[in-house]
């Protein structure tokens, strides 16, 4: 449970938010840049004192203006993973990741050196000098680092981001080992929505140091207000589901979301798998009849629930089955097909066009 | 090898400059992260005051000492009466007065050091549960060292050669206050000490020498430390 409500000053920046989280699990903290990220998870931290409000977690109070408290940051119990890492260059990886489990005060020591540095692959850079690291192996070593002082809550302040490709892509599957396999609540900073797709169970959006929404995954994709914040990149649905049949030879899987099956493609699924898939909004086609002969292995009996106009565009909110589906057309389309609210029609996307990844709880057990 | 004299005060030049070095560096420490990390009334103040010595004749610096911490100076007088430490015709007043006269450089050193610290060190310490003065301990001192040592390393050869201060505040009296420069001008001032002023200058640039090798070395060993 994380209870904030707050008003906070940085320079000419003002943060006011209120937001509660009664399970944070992996929480993604999205926003364009100045959007109040940063200020959020330093007056978290305990490294920017707000001028009002109250901050509580799991019932213990770190912050209350009119109490006067204001617990400090080293008493906290928060971890923080900087993005530029902030590793400590006079000691070694190994000493870097003794230095918060040395100051475990009190706390229950669950996550063990040896599970860490298991968990993390930093076997091999135990006796390395911190500027011997790649940017990566940085990032894994201060992850370590904030783990091992047994953090109730861990602070992730964009570590991806100064990232190249390849080393993000390096990189994300440890994050996602974390999230499955430790319990420990994970509010994680990005503007990266893949990002968002890969790790996420719910999601804030921040916008002018406000909460413009928080919600699971699945709605935040569907608000409006997020496609305001970040444009048509990240326009699309997220759905969860579970891995039915997997046919190996024509690489394709049978994902079930709610009561509709879904053909992907391209990735490795094995029946039995939570996996969560993001269709997005650009890549949905709409006809008005069931189409014949069509590569598209995707074909859904949809009915349209409302349309959205967009510079450009329309967006059209489709119900399909027990799930939702968003649709980009343009709109000759909507005048020639007739598109209206309550229409029936048929949503249709590539198999190869779905972007699938496993995904579970955290918590359970992979 | 070396004569009497000559041993004399190339030990107590040692001596002297040691223990110099211990007087200065837990106060310039203290006002080099006072002056880069706080901001409180009469910094400026506080900053022209430590840098006094850089800019008076060190004669006036040397009559200071001597008004103060002489036997019948405000805090000489105190120190008699209650350690029964004098500091006149001694060599602890030798340290004093090379002390205040290499401080400026020591604390700029310093300084200089603390204001290249990322300032987030220290906060991700405070996540990792460090308290003030274990983060002081534990991130900024030991990041603080490049600084320290060149500033030792300062304090050490200013110490070494430092004439005015000294022999205004302390005389010139062998054995106890006659380190390498004043016996070097003793040397001067006798008629015939043109040889034992010769062989006082040469080992004051052998001593100067072996300082700068052992400096640079200690450098080198402290930038390989901090991957610098």
């Amino acid at each position: 449970m994380l209870d904030i409500r707050c008003i906070a000053r940085r320079g000419a920046f003002l943060l006011d938010v209120d937001l509660k989280l009664p399970d944070p699990g992996v929480t993604a903290l999205f926003g364009v840049s100045g959007a109040g990220k940063s200020t959020l998870i330093a007056v978290l931290a305990g490294l920017l004192r707000p001028q009002s409000g109250r901050i509580e977690i799991d019932g213990e109070v770190l912050f209350d203006a009119a109490a006067g408290i204001c617990l400090p940051a080293e008493r906290r119990g928060i971890g923080c993973v900087f993005q530029d890492t902030r590793l400590f260059p006079h000691h070694d990886v190994r000493g870097n990741l003794e230095y918060g489990m040395h100051r475990v005060r009190g706390r229950v020591r669950r996550l063990q050196f040896g599970h860490v540095v298991e968990l993390l692959g930093l076997g091999a850079l135990l006796e390395r000098r911190t500027h011997q690291l790649s940017g990566g192996e940085r990032q894994r070593v201060a992850l370590g680092r904030a783990l091992l002082a047994q953090p109730r809550l861990l602070l992730l302040d964009e570590p991806l981001a100064s990232l190249d490709a390849a080393r993000k892509e390096e990189l994300l599957p440890y994050f996602e080992r974390l999230r499955d396999e430790l319990a420990v609540p994970i509010v994680h900073v990005t503007h990266s929505f893949d990002e968002v797709i890969r790790i996420a169970q719910q999601v804030v959006v921040l916008d002018g140091g406000r909460v413009a929404l928080a919600a699971p995954l699945a709605q935040v994709c569907r608000a409006p207000v997020l496609h305001a914040i970040t444009g048509s990149e990240v326009t699309g649905t997220v759905l969860e589901g579970t891995v039915t049949r997997r046919d190996a030879a024509e690489a394709l899987a049978v994902v079930r979301c709610g009561d509709i099956d879904l053909r992907v493609a391209r990735i490795v699924l094995e029946p039995g798998m939570r996996v969560r898939l993001y269709v997005a909004a650009d890549d949905v086609a709409i006809a008005r009849e069931r189409p014949e002969a069509i590569s598209m292995r995707n074909v859904l009996r949809a009915q349209i629930v409302t349309i959205e106009p967009a510079e450009g565009s329309a967006l059209v909110h489709l119900a399909v089955g027990s799930e939702q589906l968003l649709a980009r057309v343009t709109h000759s389309a909507i005048r020639e097909l007739q598109l209206v609210p309550g229409a029936d029609c048929f949503a249709l996307f590539k198999a190869v066009a779905t972007h699938g990844r496993r995904f579970e709880r955290a918590g359970a057990t992979a | 090898m070396l004569t009497h004299v000559e041993s004399q005060a190339l030990r107590l030049s040692l001596e002297v400059a040691a223990l110099s070095v211990l007087l200065t560096l837990p106060f310039a420490i203290a006002c080099a992260w006072l002056l880069a990390r706080r901001q409180f009334p009469g910094k400026a103040l506080v900053d022209a005051v430590v840098h006094l010595p850089l800019v008076l004749p060190p004669v006036v610096v040397g009559y200071f000492l001597l008004l103060v911490f002489g036997t019948r100076g405000a805090i000489g007088s105190w120190l008699n009466e209650t350690f029964g430490l004098r500091l006149v015709f001694t060599k602890q007043g030798a340290a004093l007065a090379t002390a205040v006269m290499s401080f400026p450089f020591v604390v700029r050193a310093i300084r200089l050091a603390v204001e290249n610290i990322d300032r987030g060190l220290e906060e991700a310490a405070r996540t990792l549960g460090a308290g003030a003065w274990d983060r002081f301990a534990t991130i900024t001192l030991p990041l603080m060292l490049p600084g320290i040592l060149a500033g030792t390393i300062v304090a050490f050869s200013a110490s070494l050669g430092e004439f005015g201060a000294v022999i205004t505040f302390v005389s010139n009296v062998p054995g106890e206050t006659q380190t390498l420069p004043l016996a070097l001008y003793s040397a001067i001032q006798s008629p015939d000490g043109d040889v034992p002023a010769l062989r006082l200058a040469l080992i004051s640039i052998g001593l100067g020498f072996a300082g700068l090798v052992l400096a640079e070395f200690l450098a080198r060993a402290v930038r390989a430390r901090l991957g610098r």
